[in-house]
């Protein structure tokens, strides 16, 4: 048999590609190597951190909104509770804030209601790709979470939510920077209406430096802690735990 | 350094000789940039594959009118053979683009700063009024067809169509890869605004990055095929080594 060179350049191509596809399918099996680009994921993190401050993430018009805000995720929530309690209006629902905080609170929806407001048109970014721009209003987290006090370990916001994806609870967490970052709302609007049941109802968290799954909806409780490790699978999300994103979402 | 990687410029080479083709700085991008390009086109169809649609402007989802559809949404775009990792998962392609993403954008930013400094860019790749002429230009064009390549001095220097094809991935495909890269994370488009005004939206950013990443692809196509039709040990070689072995003229030149 004569091996051409042609024949050698495609053994060669082949083989290559072949032994590149097995290869980074190992790599990316390893955990050393993940642990390694995971590291990377870390630097991202720091990164933006220094990066933007405390800068405010666009704000729009109303003639630049999305004539359909798409709903992804949990689009209703199973849990027989928060259904009679949808079914009320979320008369007989209220917010606990709980964990590392001085005064614990109880908050019906009449109160978030009566805080001072912030609305806002902003851009929500999912990390599969798309984007849909909405209007959003509600009081400031970081209000609620002075008013509740915090203790000096704590460190973390834990968003407990009533929907589970895979039989498992959602939860979402942020740290205190992008928790008392004046756009970081508890929204209970949205386009000039009452949150709907797949948009997050009674309240979902526009936290709007960060992309789409960090914006936990059907919140029931927010939790201070001084640490995410022991919560679930430890990662501060159910994405996080369950499908390995980046705790860090603002890229 | 540089002097000793440059070609003898008044030798008035034959062909056949050995020649210093690449500095070691485009040796090292070079391959830099061959990993980490790939590794970016391979999870950036993964990461695709999450949303296989492409919008104008600064919102679309599947609600939106799309100027690009590459697969319902319920299915890939991308089979697994062209995608890193090779089954489904968006959240680990994630991590292979970002942290490729740093390996691209600090070589190409050495790079640059090397070789404007060094004035290597602008000697190799700086396209001379009589390049641009036309004529000139479908000269070369119609040399290539035939595949006829430059010989003997002729080839010690870039032709113009690599000078616009290199000129073109490292001053237009790199750079708008990487800022349509950095338009899209929510946190860089609060801290720096100019990125979605430049494009006029983050799904512009996002149309634009994978144009851009087609344009590589085909530079990569016709990079590919050119070093196979100009001697592929030779090529390979001088891009490993530097050294690079003149090609004979084949007959008198008319």
């Amino acid at each position: 048999m004569i091996i051409t060179r042609r024949k050698a350049l495609q053994w060669g191509a082949v083989g290559t590609g072949g032994l590149l596809l097995s290869g980074c399918d190992a790599l990316n099996d390893s955990p050393s190597f993940k642990g390694a680009i995971a590291g990377v994921g870390r630097l991202h993190e720091l990164t933006q951190r220094a990066i933007i401050g405390d800068s405010l993430a666009r704000e729009f018009t109303e003639a630049d909104m999305s004539p359909v805000f798409k709903a992804n995720g949990s689009l209703m929530v199973a849990d027989p509770a928060y259904r009679s309690m949808l079914a009320n209006g979320f008369a007989q629902w209220a917010l606990t804030v709980d964990g590392l905080v001085h005064r614990p609170l109880s908050l019906p929806l009449t109160a978030l209601q009566a805080m001072p407001q912030r609305s806002q048109i902003t851009r929500h970014d999912c990390v599969e790709g798309w984007s849909a721009i909405g209007k959003w209003q509600g009081p400031q987290l970081g209000a609620i979470l002075s008013s509740a006090g915090l203790m000096p370990g704590a460190r973390y916001v834990v968003f407990h939510c009533a929907d589970k994806l895979e039989g498992k609870p959602y939860y979402e967490s942020i740290d205190l920077v992008e928790a008392f970052h004046p756009q970081t709302i508890l929204a209970w609007r949205m386009n000039d209406a009452p949150l709907t049941e797949p948009h997050g109802a009674p309240i979902r968290l526009r936290t709007e430096r960060q992309l789409g799954y960090k914006q936990a909806k059907y919140i029931m409780r927010i939790e201070l802690r001084d640490s995410l490790a022991g919560l679930y699978g430890g990662k501060g999300g159910f994405w996080e735990d369950n499908r390995g994103y980046q705790w860090w979402a603002g890229i | 350094m540089e002097s000793a990687s440059e070609p003898p410029v008044n030798a008035e080479p034959q062909g056949g000789e050995l020649v210093r083709r690449h500095a070691l700085a485009t040796r090292l991008w070079h391959w830099t940039n061959a990993l980490s390009i790939l590794v970016m086109l391979m999870s950036g169809l993964m990461i695709l594959n999450a949303h296989p649609r492409l919008y104008w402007g600064h919102f679309g989802s599947e609600h939106d009118p799309a100027w690009l559809v590459l697969a319902p949404l319920e299915d890939t775009a991308f089979p697994g053979w062209m995608t890193i990792p090779s089954h489904y998962s968006l959240a680990d392609a994630r991590l292979w683009h970002f942290a490729f993403a740093w390996l691209l954008v600090l070589a190409f930013t050495g790079y640059l700063v090397w070789g404007l400094l060094r004035g290597h860019i602008a000697k190799r790749l700086h396209i001379t009024r009589a390049e641009w002429s036309p004529r000139h230009i479908l000269h070369d064009i119609v040399e290539h067809a035939q595949l006829r390549f430059p010989t003997g001095a002729a080839a010690l220097n870039y032709n113009v169509l690599q000078k616009i094809a290199y000129g073109g991935v490292l001053f237009v495909l790199l750079p708008a890869m990487i800022v349509t890269g950095l338009a899209m994370s929510p946190a860089l488009d609060a801290a720096w605004p100019w990125l979605i005004d430049l494009f006029g939206g983050r799904q512009t950013a996002r149309s634009i990055h994978f144009i851009a990443a087609t344009g590589l692809v085909l530079f990569f196509l016709v990079h590919m095929a050119m070093v196979v039709l100009a001697g592929p040990i030779n090529e390979v070689r001088s891009m490993i080594t530097g050294w690079y072995r003149l090609p004979k003229e084949k007959e008198p030149r008319a």
